[in-house]
């Protein structure tokens, strides 16, 4: 998503304090991570009418196999421990980037994208073995909606990988700018955004859907 | 390669469709050449396509809707015409095939190409204005917002020439609008455009309510805001809850018809329930996306003309955030008849009846402003009090609707259609041509014909109600909606007294035109050279009309509610305006094609999905996504205004104001 | 700049124009009444006739004020008024703050009790308080006509609704296409046909006649043409129909089925005579071309098909 806005009505003349504590438009390093909150947060109802849909269609299965029959708690661990870690090696990135140290930015930032392709990897292997067992999302509504919102996450990771491939090229050809450091702290704000959305997807359809 | 593209796409054989697409084209085609010829084509697209000024970007959003307005009337009266002459034996002209696109075309262009951006369009112009700040917080986005939407438009129409609109209904339910009962491409076009458009409407909320919450003028606190600013406020932040929910909606159809899942089919264990509650998760929050900015539109419009603040202010506020509120807890009352059972049918038809009761404030609160002012019967309050006579009748039979045992007997009939009609027309189309006549000099610089205006009043105002008042009669002998043909010949005085009503409309937009054309040739005789041509109350008249570029050499400083009014108020009573502030240069954002640019990659990977050409949509995605990686590059998105051109224009405005502030204490 | 003041012709000609206007309004409006939902021939219509006009009195009771006290203010406190006090700084009211959001408070509040009592007496599911026992009818909307199947007595129609007069009828309804909605406007509540799903449904008629009935949810190209006729009997001249038409005309079995599920539209008034026991189960769970077989009661697709807590 663009995050890139330009300067706005800033440079307005000593206004005098109206007592109300109101003192004026926010400067762009608020202004821009609040929109990219906003966005987020518009994202997660996104997620949040998947999840109704897949709490909707859990046991419409037609017949085919179930939750319990078709997921692997212990590949989905790993995964679920890679997509953590990535988590964690981002906010190393991000303080690394406040004190510009730009080698270990772009490690932070390389290992960050490194896990989050393994955990997009395992995911597709498990997409891969599913469909090859016949329990493709075309066999019921339940895999529909299984493939669908996990296919979703996928997705959004599958674009933050591209964002950080991207913001690392920015970051080597144009160093810690100010709009550069702005777009860091929404790329960080969205991928722990993905991992809140994955812990969700976890509990819900993993653990849950494995309950005996 | 062209996928299910081919020649049999193109409507050779019905005359209604080629024809128009003829004229469509030549007439874009010719006033494409005059553009080129008048040597306007600079200045239209520096000064509107690429422009990142809100004010331009809002103008572009009005003119979208005004055209489609027009696509959409022509929908309308075609409908009307088919159902009076479609009775008893006669078939009428069109057959089901052509009719049933009809009444979805006109439900979905009229509500999202229509109503959304006619409303969008007022935010971006007013907003930023009304806050007293410069633009919005993301002005980049905001063009590529528009954009967006325009290329929604531009899928919806290119289905009258290319293939067939969806014949489902603007909502499209399944199973009917799923593969096995559709298999063509129409609900594909409205699916996609949809899509795109939708991505638009998001990202102007997230826009607009950064701009409301983070960028205000020095001193305007959350309760100085003006109504309409908390009204839009209210609607983008339901934007923001509810078209998410759209787009997953329409995606899962999307699957479900591109990829064979079985979220909404018969089979497979789908569910098609789920469907209908979710497109209502959205869609009966996005009545009051509507409506709520419509309520804002006219408590500016009251204040204005009764000369007198707004009554209830704070009243105003919290009834716009409780609607906000419940508005999205009341989608069940769209399917009382689908047997959900006594408690849940009663706790929402209740919660939809709570809605009336902040609705009911707001309309005794416009009530009380008037009361004890000195009203000016201009063309906006002439829409006000038609609103307030005609909404009440809509909000009638809207709680009657939400009584589920009278709902039993009325869902889906012609009452429901001349319900929504009756809030839709009576509530956001009348606050739209009001806001319309209100803003238009603050855009260009005059007043519109004020005869004429009235003349478009009355033709709305009568033609509303004879074109819906007989539906409810019909509704009421059990008549249902959406039929091509109509068997009982007793119906026949109702609907062509409804055809009457639909025609009057119709000469109103015709009006609207002409006083349009009208107004700019006399244009001299209504120049605006104040700023301020209504006595106006809020910010957006303290500058010039048309503002400049960055609307307000020095931000203003905020002391109370009515912003402008206090300042106005202060300068007649010292006969002085305030001392000259320290100008200084103003930073403001380039203009830029990045919008332009992905719309048309949009729209080329919208169109190839519609016809299954996958690598026409691959190189659409690859070349959005360079766009984007090509303007995150830029690293100048800002250009400087220097300060003597600031001052100069600062003076040049006050040197005016205070000419108009001694004519003013001359007449006093 | 007041276009009601400078004109005071004006004022005589909408007067005759308003009685020309009122006279034509109340004899369409007499000629309108007594129709469709305003002439209801049974018990649940009855009632919902009844709270559909006490709710549009109560509101009236608001609303006629208020619009006339709009059209008096805005007229009274017009700016060419000398007479009107000006009072360009009142802006808010304590008292009346109270009482305009007291007055929708209210009104909503005897609406909503309304409301909430109406649903439940008039829950489309609950079985409606008879002397007589209740019908059954087993309801199926097809593209583009509906398919009636007395499982009691073993007959089946299509686009032809008999019922019994004072005799409660039970419905049980669903599609074998798409959604569609049942509804017979004189008879009151309609209810939606979905594909493997069932609803349910009561009424009664209480007045001998034929009555309109038609699909009330857009079905497709065809949709106009799902009309068809109910018809209410004397319940022994009922039996008598019910009687001869057993064993008259087809056979409805998963051959005739297929045939009828052909799209087609206004199709005439057709009876069979026979039907094979458990068609409407079968379709409800896409089973038909299996009718001969027993159909699993725990097939998934079944289990799920309850659009009500007491349907399926």
């Amino acid at each position: 998503m663009s995050t890139e806005v330009a300067t706005i009505g800033l440079t307005h003349g000593a206004s005098e304090d109206t007592g109300l504590g109101h003192r004026g438009p926010e400067s762009k390093s608020i202004v821009v991570p609040y929109g990219f909150w906003l966005f987020v947060l518009s994202d997660m109802v996104l997620f949040s009418a998947l999840f109704a849909t897949y709490a909707t269609l859990t046991n419409a299965t037609d017949g085919g196999p179930t939750s319990n029959q078709l997921f692997d708690r212990n590949l989905v661990a790993i995964e679920t421990l890679a997509l953590l870690i990535s988590s964690f090696t981002c906010g190393l990135a991000m303080i690394a980037a406040k004190r510009k140290n730009m080698a270990w930015t772009q490690i932070w930032l390389l290992v960050t994208g490194l896990l989050g392709a393994v955990f997009l990897f395992i995911e597709l292997y498990e997409f891969a073995t599913m469909v090859g067992e016949g329990a493709g999302p075309q066999r019921s509504a339940f895999l529909s909606a299984f493939f669908t919102l996990v296919g979703c996450h996928g997705a959004h990771v599958t674009a933050g990988l591209l964002w950080i491939g991207t913001m690392m090229a920015q970051l080597w050809a144009k160093g810690f700018r100010e709009h550069i450091m702005r777009r860091l702290l929404c790329l960080s704000v969205f991928w722990h955004a993905l991992d809140i959305i994955w812990v969700a997807i976890f509990t819900i359809v993993y653990l849950i859907g494995t309950l005996p | 390669m062209l996928g299910k593209l081919s020649w049999d796409a193109i409507p050779f054989h019905d005359p209604i469709p080629l024809i128009t697409s003829l004229v469509v084209i030549l007439a874009v085609l010719g006033i494409g050449i005059w553009v080129w010829r008048k040597g306007y084509w600079p200045a239209l697209y520096h000064g509107y396509i690429t422009s990142t000024d809100h004010k331009k970007i809002g103008i572009m959003y009005i003119v979208l809707a005004l055209l489609m307005l027009v696509r959409g009337f022509a929908d309308a009266i075609m409908m009307r015409l088919q159902q009076s002459l479609a009775i008893g034996a006669s078939q009428g002209y069109l057959p089901p095939e052509h009719y049933n696109q009809i009444f979805s075309a006109h439900g979905t262009i009229m509500i999202f190409f229509v109503a959304m951006p006619f409303v969008i369009g007022f935010m971006n112009f007013v907003v930023p204005l009304q806050l007293g700040v410069r633009d919005v917080a993301f002005p980049t986005m905001n063009n590529v917002s528009f954009w967006l939407t325009a290329s929604g438009a531009l899928l919806i129409n290119l289905s009258l020439f290319i293939g067939e609109f969806a014949r489902t209904g603007w909502l499209a339910y399944p199973p009917l609008s799923e593969l096995e009962f559709s298999p063509g491409v129409g609900v594909d076009y409205y699916l996609v455009a949809l899509q795109i458009s939708g991505v638009g409407t998001v990202l102007t909320a997230v826009n607009f309510v950064t701009t409301i919450l983070k960028t205000r003028a020095p001193g305007m606190s959350y309760l100085r805001m003006p109504v309409f600013c908390w009204t839009s406020l209210a609607a983008n932040l339901i934007i923001l809850a509810a078209f998410p929910v759209l787009t997953v909606t329409l995606a899962l159809l999307m699957l479900d018809r591109y990829m064979g899942f079985h979220f909404f089919t018969n089979d497979g264990g789908g569910n098609s329930m789920l469907y209908m509650n979710l497109i209502w998760v959205w869609g009966h929050p996005e009545v009051y996306i509507l409506v709520l900015p419509a309520f804002g539109i006219y408590s500016e419009v009251a204040a204005t003309f009764s000369g007198k603040p707004l009554f209830g202010y704070r009243s105003m506020v919290f009834a716009t955030m409780v609607i906000c509120i419940v508005s999205l807890m009341v989608w069940l009352h769209h399917f009382f008849t689908m047997g959900a059972g006594a408690n849940i049918n009663a706790i929402f038809g209740i919660a939809s009846m709570i809605i009336g009761i902040p609705t009911g404030v707001k309309i005794y609160n416009w009530l009380f402003t008037m009361y004890g002012g000195r009203v000016r019967f201009t063309v906006p309050m002439y829409y006000l009090i038609g609103f307030m006579l005609t909404f009440v009748g809509g909000g009638l039979t809207g709680v009657l609707l939400a009584i589920p045992p009278v709902d039993f007997v009325v869902h889906n009939s012609l009452f429901l259609v001349a319900h929504f009609h009756h809030v839709i027309i009576g509530g956001v189309v009348f606050a739209l041509m009001a806001g319309y006549t209100y803003w238009f000099p603050k855009a260009f610089g005059f007043t519109l014909d004020e005869r004429l205006g009235k003349m478009i009043f009355w033709c709305w105002f009568i033609g509303f109600h004879l074109a819906f008042m007989p539906l409810y009669v019909l509704g009421l002998w059990g008549g249902t909606r959406r039929m091509q043909h109509i068997s009982d010949p007793s119906w026949a005085p109702w609907l062509n007294v409804a055809l009457l009503g639909a025609v009057i409309i119709g000469v109103g937009i015709v009006l609207t035109v002409v006083q349009l054309l009208y107004s700019i040739k006399t244009r001299e005789q209504r120049l605006d050279v104040t700023g301020d041509p209504w006595d106006g109350r809020t910010l957006e008249w303290l500058t010039l009309s048309p503002p400049p570029h960055y609307n307000f050499a020095v931000l203003p400083d905020v002391h109370g509610e009515e912003a402008y009014w206090i300042r106005k108020q202060t300068a007649i009573k010292q006969d002085a305006l305030i001392d000259e502030p320290d100008y200084q240069p103003i930073e403001m954002p380039i203009d830029t094609p990045t919008g332009v640019i992905c719309a048309f990659f949009a729209s080329l990977c919208g169109f190839a999905v519609i016809w299954h050409i996958w690598w026409l949509a691959i190189l659409g995605l690859v070349g959005a996504f360079a766009v984007f990686v090509w303007y995150a590059w830029q690293d100048e998105h800002e250009h400087i205004i220097p300060v003597e051109e600031v001052r100069a224009n600062a003076r040049e405005r006050r040197r005016i104001r205070m000419e108009h502030l001694h004519s003013l204490s001359q007449s006093t | 700049m007041d276009p009601f003041g400078r004109h005071p012709s004006c004022f005589r000609s909408t007067r005759v124009v308003s009685r020309i206007a009122l006279t034509a309004t109340s004899i369409l409006l007499l000629t309108a009444c007594n129709r469709g939902i305003l002439d209801p021939v049974g018990p649940v219509g009855q009632a919902e006739k009844t709270i559909l006009i006490n709710s549009t009195a109560i509101m009236l009771a608001i609303i006629i004020p208020t619009m006339i006290a709009t059209v008096a203010i805005a007229w009274w406190f017009r700016r060419g008024n000398k007479k009107a006090t000006y009072r360009p700084d009142w802006e808010y009211s304590g008292a009346i703050e109270m009482v305009v959001w007291g007055i929708p408070l209210l009104t909503i509040m005897l609406l909503g009790g309304i409301a909430w009592i109406g649903s439940h007496d008039l829950e489309p599911s609950k079985p409606l308080a008879s002397a007589n026992p209740p019908l059954r009818v087993e309801v199926v909307s097809l593209d583009w006509k509906w398919l009636f199947i007395y499982p009691d007595q073993g007959i089946a129609t299509v686009n032809q609704l008999v019922v019994p007069e004072k005799t409660p009828v039970s419905y049980r309804l669903t599609s074998a296409t798409v959604w569609n909605v049942f509804f017979v406007p004189q008879f009151g509540t309609m209810i939606y046909t979905m594909p493997r799903m069932t609803t349910q449904l009561h009424l009664q008629a209480d007045r001998p006649g034929v009555y309109d009935g038609l699909s009330a949810h857009f079905s497709g190209d065809g949709f106009p043409g799902m009309e068809f006729k109910a018809q209410v009997l004397p319940t022994d001249q009922f039996a008598t129909w019910a009687q001869g038409s057993r064993g008259q005309g087809g056979a409805l079995d998963a051959a005739s089925y297929a045939e009828l599920t052909k799209p087609t539209s206004y199709v005439k008034p057709m009876t069979y005579g026979t039907v094979s026991p458990g068609l409407f189960d079968a379709i409800v769970a896409d089973r038909v071309d299996q009718l001969h077989l027993p159909i699993p009661q725990a097939a998934p697709s079944v289990e799920k098909a309850s659009a009500t807590p007491s349907g399926g």
